[in-house]
């Protein structure tokens, strides 16, 4: 039966050309900036570890003194020292990170800026990174402030032409890292785990280095990029003592009773240090443990100017669409005649419905070919924006599927009201007239 | 003038057809308000005045230099520099207008720090930097030599400050802001002139001048960010010669970028004009979406009504009747389309004011956006109107 309808979907289509044409322009028009501002969105707001992020959460305290409704987004070196120490998590991690002054090994090469994180040495294990050649370093270089370190595999072929350079040294600035592992390709999209540092959507680190080492060396000058202090400094090197808030730390959770657990922990950490003197609160302190993806969405990590783009996007569909109907209806409505010898020769209403909605649903398929190679279009533009994603903007399967159920669930939902204007046609009066 | 009676009762019979007609109006019409005033709105931030005389200024954004060295090697790299055919002058400077990077304090406006100012831009330069930017004085006086002091890390030695005008009358609203003081930290500084504008790194609305100007010799926080002031013209060779100088005076410099002002102002305003672009392609891709619908339900109304048609030409009526009958039916749609779009457009600005800082819609964008629609209307109903107007009177004496 299907196929008949098909069959009469495609004749009657055919017969009104020009009609037919605006109806899947207008699907097409509509669907293809749905697409394009939907694959972004998509992109700024996926997941960047899919698995995984669910045991990943970024706890936050509140060590200063200035009223504020919201406890810090970043620590003191004091507390993200104790907490490491504390050990309460399954894992846990700090992460600071700065642009640094690479040389390689050739003698006489111009040095690249790269950037370069500075984390403890669960940050590889519980973000679940990859490696090609070596391993993350260990607790006990992180005790020993070694100056190890691990590259990105990006790193590794400039330098090393990607064979193994597990054992070779990079300088840093004026210092020498020993290289432990280099990471099989990795970039988190958005780059999470440092969004007051290089951001969101900053291209990929190039040097993994023991936070330790990176404040025996505090002239590397790994201090992030929001340093945010509240009191007088005595030193602007040296951050151990002063009132800063410049480092981000993670942890991983992995039972909801452990979750419950840090809470506590949180808490009770920040009645501990004000006994000590250092905290001040009266009654609760203000703690948050956000999960990886809350934290996302509470940083803002995707532009708002990228969510008003989907809502003008949806608002262009919305008017294609009404324009869609009022040409269905239109075009049905003009068939009385053979609605109604169809009704005559015994046709049921429900016959007539799903024939035309076949109609309705053939136009979307042909606006979601459309609406497709628009998206692309739309697509290759965003690549040539100067926005810092553009180069991850591309349609991927689930995208491509996306368009076409858009485009023949609006085309259904378009031909709703006109299939069933066009059922309600008496079918005795229209054989009457002719 | 036309009777509009006979045609609201005929549009009573195809009440659906004429209300989705209406509807698709009134969106179209809600939309293309609003994405003509965010249109503006980015235009009108585009054009933010820095303060700087932009046209003559390049700039090269190195990785520094650290430790003691920063001084002597800085002077020496500017005296480079100075020495470049067409240069008229170089300074450093730790950040520029529309850099995206800035250094921000509160003031203490006295002693014991329990009266804060609001967030503050710290902007810092070597000798003759205010020169260098352009930027103009309109009170008091620029910093004398011997002010360009040393520094600690990021703090100026000297007491001497210059601030905007913004900032001037924010701090002392209605009073003479030369020989006024604030601290930061312990530190307590003087203000010995006032520009007239400079912008922070980062718009901040109302806040975006509020930028206090401090003076002190290259040190390796003021080693980085080069500016140099040329003629227009010679922009590109004085940008590469200086490129080139200071590689080759510095062989493990990193310059991590470089460029004119106006590529500097062109990248701050990037997302702006991205978003003024799609939204000035979303209006005209409505209009014409919206004009094919009238245009096409136009067609079959006329197609639908030959026989009417042709009985009005046989008992009298003139191809003018007939063509103003379909012109008055399509401004009677429109009419309802933008009445009720404008209710919609006012409440998308509603819900756009809460989520995203805009200002309300003014009320000059109503007349605007009806005219604007009534003329998208009449032009896509003329093709089938002058169709109908021609069909001949005898249809009437056909059956069918």
């Amino acid at each position: 039966m299907f196929g008949y309808y098909l069959d009469l979907a495609w004749r009657s289509l055919k017969r009104t050309p020009i009609l037919t044409g605006l109806m899947v322009l207008a699907i097409g028009l509509g669907i293809g900036a749905c697409i394009t501002t939907l694959t972004v969105l998509h992109l700024l707001s996926g997941d960047p570890l899919p698995g995984k992020s669910g045991q990943l959460f970024y706890p936050q305290i509140m060590p200063d003194t200035r009223s504020k409704t919201e406890p810090e987004a970043e620590y003191t070196y004091i507390d993200a020292t104790n907490l490491l120490r504390e050990h309460r998590a399954d894992r846990q991690a700090i992460v600071v990170s700065a642009k640094l002054k690479v040389f390689g090994p050739q003698p006489g090469a111009r040095p690249m800026s790269l950037s370069t994180v500075a984390t403890t040495t669960d940050f590889f294990p519980m973000f679940d990174v990859p490696f090609r050649y070596g391993a993350g370093w260990t607790a006990a270089d992180d005790d020993a402030r070694a100056r190890v370190a691990v590259i990105s595999q990006a790193l590794n072929d400039k330098l090393f032409d990607g064979v193994d350079s597990v054992g070779k040294s990079i300088r840093l600035d004026k210092w020498d890292f020993r290289i432990v592992g280099v990471l099989q390709h990795w970039r988190p999209v958005p780059r999470f785990y440092d969004l007051y540092g290089q951001g969101g959507f900053a291209e990929s680190d190039g040097v993994f280095i023991p936070f330790a080492t990176s404040r025996d060396l505090a002239e590397l000058g790994i201090q992030g990029n929001s340093l945010d202090c509240w009191g007088q400094l005595a030193d602007q090197v040296h951050l151990e003592n002063q009132p800063c808030v410049w480092l981000q730390y993670w942890v991983e959770l992995d039972t909801p009773a452990r979750v419950a657990a840090y809470r506590d922990y949180l808490v009770h950490y920040s009645a501990q240090q004000r006994a000590l003197g250092r905290f001040q609160f009266k009654d609760k302190p203000l703690t948050a443990l956000r999960g990886l993806m809350d934290w996302l969405g509470h940083n803002e990590v995707v532009p708002s100017d990228v969510r008003l783009q989907t809502w003008v996007a949806f608002g262009f569909l919305l008017v294609c669409l009404i324009n869609t109907v009022g040409l269905l209806l239109a075009k049905f409505l003009r068939r009385s005649g053979e609605i109604g010898v169809r009704r005559a020769l015994g046709a049921s209403r429900g016959a007539v419905f799903a024939q035309l909605l076949t109609e309705a649903g053939l136009v979307g398929v042909a606006g979601g070919g459309v609406g497709l190679l628009l998206a692309l279009a739309g697509l290759w533009a965003v690549r040539r924006s100067p926005t810092n994603y553009a180069a991850l903007a591309h349609l991927d399967l689930g995208m491509f599927l996306t368009t076409f159920v858009l485009a023949i669930l609006a085309s259904l939902l378009a031909g709703l009201l006109p299939a069933w204007r066009a059922c309600l046609v008496p079918p005795a009066l229209q054989l009457k007239s002719h | 003038m036309m009777e509009f009676r006979p045609i609201l009762s005929a549009l009573r019979r195809h009440k659906l057809a004429a209300g989705l007609l209406v509807l698709e109006i009134a969106v179209a019409c809600a939309i293309l308000c609003n994405a003509v005033f965010m249109i503006r709105q980015r235009l009108a931030q585009m054009q933010v005045h820095t303060g700087l005389a932009e046209s003559g200024l390049v700039w090269l954004m190195t990785d520094g230099v650290s430790g003691d060295a920063a001084t002597p090697v800085t002077e020496r790299n500017l005296a480079a520099l100075r020495g470049i055919a067409g240069v008229q002058s170089v300074a450093t400077v730790v950040s520029l207008p529309l850099a995206n990077n800035d250094m921000n304090f509160n003031p203490s406006m006295d002693a014991d720090g329990t009266r804060r100012g609001p967030n503050v831009q710290l902007m810092l330069g070597s000798p003759g930097y205010l020169q260098t930017l352009g930027l103009k004085l309109v009170e008091g006086r620029d910093f004398d030599a011997d002010e360009y002091a040393g520094m600690d890390v990021w703090m100026p030695q000297s007491s001497s400050m210059i601030i905007t005008r913004a900032l001037a009358g924010r701090l002392w609203p209605e009073q003479d802001a030369l020989g006024r003081t604030f601290w930061i930290g312990n530190r307590r500084f003087r203000v010995i002139g006032v520009v007239d504008h400079m912008v922070r790194g980062e718009l901040r609305g109302t806040a975006s001048e509020y930028v206090a100007l401090f003076a002190a010799r290259p040190a390796s926080a003021l080693s980085a960010l080069y500016v140099l002031r040329t003629d227009p013209a010679s922009r590109g060779r004085v940008l590469r010669e200086a490129a080139d100088k200071l590689m080759a005076l510095n062989p493990q410099m990193l310059i991590n970028d470089k460029g004119t002002y106006a590529d500097l102002r062109d990248g701050y305003f990037a997302g702006d004009r991205a978003m003024a672009w799609l939204l000035a392609t979303v209006c005209v891709a409505l209009l014409v979406v919206t004009a094919l619908g009238i245009g096409g339900l136009a067609s079959f109304w006329v197609a639908q009504r030959r026989k009417q048609i042709g009985v009005r030409r046989a008992i009298g009526a003139t191809r003018r009747d007939i063509l103003r009958y379909f012109q008055a039916e399509n401004f009677l749609i429109v009419t309802g389309g933008v009445v009720l779009g404008m209710a919609l457009a006012y409440a998308i600005n509603l819900l756009l004011m809460t989520h995203y800082e805009l200002p309300r819609l003014p009320a000059s964008y109503f007349p605007t956006g009806a005219l604007a629609l009534w003329a998208i209307g009449q032009l896509a109903v003329l093709g089938p109107a002058l169709r109908a107007a021609a069909v001949p009177p005898v249809v009437a004496t056909r059956s069918v």
